[in-house]
C-alpha cells in the first residue's frame, strides 16, 4: 500500500490558519486596488475637477470663484461653439455610415478564400495602427493646395480643370477631414466585422442556398441579422471615438479655416489650452458628456436586448 | 474560392479589393516616396509638367539626416518607446489582476464594477484633458514622462481588463479548482495556472495597449512642453512646422520613421493584434 | 486514510436549496458513490467536501476535524474532474508534480512519487508530453496520477468517466476499482450513471432534489429500494410500475388493475395489510418476469401483448401492453415472442415491490 507508508510530516499537517486572501472578497479587493487607485486619480478625480472648473471662472494658474452655469451660457451663445456642435454631429454621422458600409463591403470581400489573404488582411490594418497624427500628415501633404497629388490625379483623369483648394474652403475642408476619418476607420470596421462573419457557420449559408436564396437574400436574411450584435458594438466604439475626435482635425486644419471645422475637442483645446480660459474649455469638453452618455446608454440597452434574445 | 464567371470575379471581387488596398495603402507610399525625394522635386506644383508623383530619380537621405541632426527626433523616439512600454506594463499588471477578479471571483458589486470598467473604457481622452492638465500641474508632473506613464493607463487599463476578462472566462474553472485542491492558494493558482494559460491574451492586450499608447496625442500635446520630453507625434507636429511653413520632407520622414516601430511590433504579432482588436469589441 | 463525516449539511444558492440536511458517515477506505439525476445536489455535496463551495449550514469533518472553513489547499484531498482539468501549459510530469511542489516536497521525493504513480497507471512513456498530445483515456490516467501522487486523505471524483466513450469507460471503471483495492484511500465518487454506482461503490448514496433518498450497499438498493425513486433509478432496464388498487377479500390481499389481478404472497401481504385502502403502486423488475407455464399459480400471473421486441443476445426485452399500462420484461433470448403475441407472464413472488402512491415510500 502506497499511501499508508507516508507519515504525517510538518509540511503536510493540516494548516488551520485561514488566509485572508483565500476569502474571495478580500482577494478581489486586493486585486482591484491598483486599478481603482489609477482610475480614481486620473478619471474620477479629473471628472469632478472638470465639473468644478466648468462652474468657476479659472484661468491658467488662477483659481476662480464659483460662477454657476455662466460658462455654459457663454458657450451656448458662442457661434463657433454652435458650429462645432453641428460639425461634430455631421462628422460622426456621415463617417459612421460610410465606415460601416465600406467596412462591411471589405469584410465580405476578405471573407472569401484567396491567395495571399493573410497578407492583404495584415496590410489593410495599417491605417488603424499607424499613429493617426502621422498618417494624417501624409493626407495633409496629399491635400496641399499647391503640391496635391490628388489634384494631379483628378486632373490627369479629366475630372477637374482647375485646382481644388481642399483645406482652404470651409466645406471642402470638412469633407477632406471626413474622407481621412473614413479612410482611417475602414480597417477597424472591416477586421471586426470579418471576425464576426467568421463566427457565422457556413452551413447556414449553404442551407439558405439550398432553400433557393439568392446571394443578396442570403446576406440580408442570414448574414446581416447574425452580424448585427457585433456591428452594434463596433458602431458604438466608432461613434464615441469619432464624436470625441481631436487629432485629425488638429492636424488637418487646426479648426480652420475661420473656425469652420472645429469639433468639441479641438475647440475646447483652442479655448482651454490655447487661450488659457480653463473653465470655458472644460465646459466645452464637458458639453460632450451628455451626448456620450446618451450614446452609451442607448447602445448598452440595445446590446443587452440583443443578448437576451 | 471565388465563384462565378471570370468577368464577375473581376467586377465583384478583384477590382473592388484592389481599389480598397490601393486607397488604404497609398498614403503610406506617399510618405515613403516623399521621405526620399529631394526638395527640388518635392516642391513642384501639381500642374507643373515636371511633376512626377510616383517615382524619384534622385533619392536622397537629406530629410532623414535633417531629422536626426537638426531635431531631437531620436530622443522623441526613445521617449515614445519608453512611455509606451512602461504604461503598457502598468496597464497589463492592473488589467490582468482586475480582469481575473472581475471574471473569476464572487464578491459584492462585481457586476456593477464590471459595467463601470466598461464605461471607463468608453471615456475618451478629450473629455478630461483640461482638468487632468490642472491635476498634473498640481502633482508637479508637468513636462515629465511620468505625466503620460501615469495617465495612459486610464484608457489602457479598462481595455486590458475587458480583454482579459474575456480570456479568463474561457479558461475552465476546473483548472483553478484543481490547483487549489492540489495545494495552491487562490493567489498561487492564479499565478501558476490561470495566468500562464492566458498568456496569448496577455500578449494581445500588451501589443494592443502598446500601439494605443504610441498613437496617443492629446495628453502628450497638453502635458509636455519642452522639446526633449516630447513623443514622436507631438514632436513632429510642433517642431517641423514653423508658423505656416511645413518642412514636408523631414515631416514625412518623421512620420515614416515614427511609424516603423509600431509597424514592426504589429507585423510580428499580427494575429495577437487582431485578436486583441476583435476581443476588445466582443469582450 | 480518513473517515469523512457529513452532518446536517445544507447548501442554498440564492433561491435554490441545492442540498438538504445530508447526513453521512464515510468509513476509512470506503468507496462511496453519490448517484442521482443532474441537479440532485450530488456534485454540490462533493464540492463542499472539497472546499470549493461554501457551506450554508452543517458540518463536514475529515478525521474528526471540522473543515468547514478550511480552504481546499489545506484539506489534503485530491480530486479528479470530469474534464480532467489538466494544466495545458505543463507536461504530464509537471502536472503530476504540481501538487507536491506546492507542498514543498523535495525534488527527489517528487520524482520518486511521480514515477511510482506513472508505473501504477502505465503512463511512464507519456511524462514529457503536453496534455493536448494525449488521447482521452491517457488524459484520464494522468488526472488519476495527479491525484494519487499526493497520497491524499480522500479522493474525490466528479463524474470522471463521463467524457470517455462507452468501451473505454468500462475499462477505466475496472481500473479504478483495482486502483482503489490497491491504495485503499477513502474515495467519494459522483456519477449520474447507476451502473458505475453499482459496480464501484462499497456503498451508494442515491440523491434527488437535494435529499438523500437511500444509503446502502449496491445489492441492498437493488433488492430493498427505500422508495419508488430509488427503485426506478437503480437497475436497467428500469423497474415497471403499475398503479393498482388494493382490496381485501376473504382475509386475502389482492392488488387489482384493469385485466390484472394478483395476490401477493407473504410477507408482502402482511405488510400491505396495514395500508389497506391506500392507493399503492406495484413495482416489478423486468428481470423478475418470465413466461408462465401450467405450474404457475394464477394468482401471480397476468396477460400482456407484445408491442416491440429488442434482442440483445444475452436476453430479449419485450415492451408489453398489459392491463395497468406499459411494461418491460427481460426474458431468455430464446423466448418465443413476436410482435402482436398475447403472452401470459408470471411474477417472481419473492421480488414484488409495493410503494405508497402518495408518499412513494416502500411498503
Amino acid at each position: 500500500m502506497v499511501t499508508a507508508t507516508m507519515p504525517a510530516t510538518g509540511r503536510q499537517k493540516t494548516r488551520t490558519r485561514i488566509r485572508v486572501l483565500e476569502d474571495e472578497r478580500w482577494l478581489a479587493l486586493t486585486l482591484l486596488t491598483p486599478t481603482a487607485v489609477l482610475l480614481g486619480l486620473f478619471i474620477a478625480y479629473p471628472f469632478i475637477e472638470g465639473v468644478y472648473l466648468s462652474l468657476s471662472a479659472s484661468r491658467v494658474g488662477v483659481p476662480g470663484e464659483f460662477v454657476g452655469l455662466k460658462n455654459f451660457e457663454k458657450i451656448w451663445n458662442d457661434g463657433i461653439f454652435r458650429t462645432a456642435v453641428w460639425n461634430t454631429f455631421w462628422y460622426t454621422g456621415i463617417t459612421t455610415v460610410f465606415k460601416l458600409f465600406l467596412g462591411l463591403w471589405l469584410a465580405l470581400l476578405l471573407n472569401r478564400h484567396f491567395k495571399g489573404k493573410a497578407y492583404i488582411r495584415a496590410a489593410i490594418l495599417l491605417p488603424f495602427i499607424i499613429p493617426t497624427v502621422l498618417s494624417t500628415f501624409a493626407w495633409k501633404w496629399m491635400f496641399d493646395p499647391t503640391f496635391s497629388v490628388i489634384n494631379w490625379a483628378l486632373f490627369k483623369l479629366g475630372f477637374i480643370s482647375a485646382r481644388i483648394n481642399w483645406l482652404g474652403d470651409p466645406d471642402l475642408a470638412m469633407t477632406s477631414i471626413i474622407i481621412v476619418n473614413i479612410w482611417r476607420g475602414i480597417p477597424f470596421f472591416a477586421i471586426s466585422l470579418l471576425a464576426g462573419l467568421q463566427t457565422i457557420s457556413p452551413e447556414l449559408q449553404e442551407a439558405a442556398a439550398i432553400d433557393g436564396a439568392k446571394p443578396w437574400q442570403r446576406f440580408w436574411h442570414v448574414t446581416w441579422p447574425l452580424l448585427l450584435p457585433v456591428t452594434m458594438v463596433v458602431v458604438l466604439f466608432s461613434v464615441i471615438q469619432t464624436f470625441a475626435d481631436f487629432q485629425l482635425v488638429y492636424v488637418m486644419t487646426g479648426g480652420g479655416p475661420a473656425n469652420a471645422t472645429h469639433l468639441f475637442a479641438t475647440y475646447a483645446y483652442q479655448i482651454g489650452i490655447g487661450t488659457g480660459l480653463l473653465s470655458e474649455g472644460a465646459a466645452i469638453s464637458l458639453a460632450m458628456f451628455p451626448f456620450l452618455l446618451l450614446i452609451v446608454i442607448v447602445q448598452l440597452l440595445y446590446i443587452r436586448r440583443v443578448e437576451v434574445r | 474560392m471565388v465563384e462565378g464567371a471570370l468577368w464577375r470575379r473581376w467586377v465583384f471581387f478583384y477590382i473592388p479589393l484592389t481599389l480598397f488596398v490601393f486607397v488604404l495603402l497609398f498614403p503610406f507610399y506617399w510618405m515613403l516616396i516623399t521621405t526620399f525625394r529631394p526638395d527640388g522635386e518635392l516642391y513642384q506644383p501639381w500642374n507643373s509638367p515636371r511633376y512626377q508623383p510616383f517615382w524619384t530619380a534622385n533619392p536622397t537621405l537629406e530629410h532623414i539626416k535633417y531629422l536626426f541632426e537638426e531635431t531631437l527626433f531620436s530622443k522623441w523616439l526613445w521617449n515614445t518607446m519608453f512611455i509606451a512600454a512602461i504604461s503598457t506594463m502598468i496597464s497589463l499588471f492592473c488589467g490582468v489582476l482586475g480582469g481575473y477578479a472581475l471574471s473569476r471571483l464572487n464578491f459584492p458589486f462585481a457586476g456593477s464594477l464590471g459595467t463601470g470598467i466598461f464605461i471607463t473604457y468608453l471615456v475618451p481622452q478629450t473629455l478630461l484633458f483640461i482638468p487632468l492638465a490642472e491635476i498634473i500641474r498640481n502633482f508637479k508632473l508637468g513636462d515629465s514622462p511620468w505625466a503620460l506613464i501615469l495617465t495612459y493607463p486610464t484608457f489602457l487599463i479598462p481595455f486590458c481588463t475587458w480583454l482579459m476578462m474575456g480570456y479568463f472566462k474561457a479558461v475552465p474553472r476546473e483548472l483553478e479548482e484543481c490547483a487549489r485542491i492540489d495545494g495552491a492558494s487562490r493567489l498561487q493558482a492564479m499565478l501558476y495556472i490561470i495566468i500562464p494559460v492566458a498568456i496569448p491574451g496577455i500578449l494581445s492586450a500588451g501589443i494592443f495597449a502598446f500601439t494605443l499608447s504610441w498613437n496617443e496625442f492629446i495628453y502628450a500635446l497638453v502635458f509636455l512642453s519642452s522639446s526633449e520630453q516630447k513623443t514622436v507625434p507631438v514632436g513632429v507636429t510642433s517642431e517641423l512646422i514653423r508658423g505656416d511653413v511645413f518642412f514636408w520632407g523631414p515631416l514625412m520622414a518623421g512620420a515614416l520613421l515614427g511609424s516603423i516601430p509600431v509597424a514592426m511590433v504589429y507585423s510580428f504579432f499580427v494575429e495577437h493584434y487582431v485578436s486583441g482588436l476583435t476581443g476588445s469589441v466582443k469582450g | 486514510m480518513a473517515q469523512v463525516v457529513i452532518r446536517n449539511l445544507n447548501k442554498k444558492f440564492d433561491e435554490v436549496h441545492a442540498v438538504k440536511d445530508v447526513n453521512l458517515n464515510i468509513n476509512d477506505k470506503e468507496f462511496i458513490v453519490f448517484v442521482g439525476p443532474s441537479g440532485c445536489g450530488k456534485t454540490t455535496t462533493l464540492r463542499m467536501v472539497a472546499g470549493l463551495e461554501s457551506i450554508t449550514s452543517g458540518d463536514i469533518l475529515i478525521n474528526d476535524t471540522v473543515v468547514n472553513e478550511l480552504p481546499p489547499m489545506d484539506r489534503d484531498i485530491a480530486m479528479v474532474f470530469q474534464n480532467y482539468a489538466l494544466y495545458p501549459h505543463m507536461s504530464v510530469y509537471d502536472n503530476m508534480a504540481f501538487g507536491l511542489k506546492m507542498r514543498k516536497f523535495d525534488k527527489a521525493e517528487i520524482g520518486k512519487r511521480v514515477q511510482e504513480a506513472a508505473d501504477i497507471l502505465d503512463i511512464g512513456q507519456l511524462l514529457k508530453r503536453k496534455p493536448r498530445q494525449l488521447s482521452g483515456g491517457q488524459r484520464q490516467r494522468v488526472a488519476l496520477g495527479r491525484a494519487i501522487v499526493r497520497h491524499p486523505q480522500v479522493f474525490l471524483f466528479d463524474e470522471p468517466l463521463s467524457n470517455l466513450d462507452a468501451k473505454l469507460r468500462v475499462q477505466m471503471r475496472v481500473e479504478l476499482k483495482k486502483l482503489h483495492n490497491r491504495l485503499g484511500t477513502t474515495a467519494i465518487y459522483v456519477t449520474h450513471d447507476q451502473v458505475e454506482a453499482m459496480t464501484l461503490g462499497d456503498r451508494v448514496v442515491v440523491m434527488k432534489d437535494g435529499l438523500v433518498q437511500q444509503v446502502g450497499a449496491p445489492l441492498e438498493l437493488y433488492n430493498q429500494p427505500a422508495n419508488r425513486f430509488v427503485a426506478g433509478f437503480i437497475g436497467s432496464p428500469a423497474m415497471n410500475f403499475a398503479p393498482v388498487a388494493m382490496a381485501e377479500r376473504d382475509g386475502a390481499i389482492w392488488l387489482e388493475g384493469p385485466e390484472f389481478r394478483i395476490k401477493p404472497p407473504e410477507p408482502v401481504a402482511s405488510r400491505l395489510r396495514g395500508h389497506a385502502g391506500k392507493e399503492v403502486v406495484l413495482g416489478i423488475r423486468p428481470e423478475d418476469l418470465r413466461l408462465a407455464n401450467g405450474a404457475d399459480s394464477a394468482d401471480l400471473a397476468f396477460e400482456a401483448t407484445v408491442e416491440v421486441t429488442e434482442q440483445l443476445g444475452s436476453e430479449i426485452l419485450l415492451d408489453l401492453k398489459a392491463g395497468p399500462g406499459q411494461m418491460v420484461a427481460a426474458l431468455e433470448p430464446t423466448a418465443p415472442a413476436k410482435v402482436g403475441d398475447r403472452l401470459r407472464l408470471a411474477i417472481n413472488p419473492n421480488r414484488l415491490h409495493v410503494f405508497d402512491a402518495r408518499s412513494e415510500a416502500a411498503i
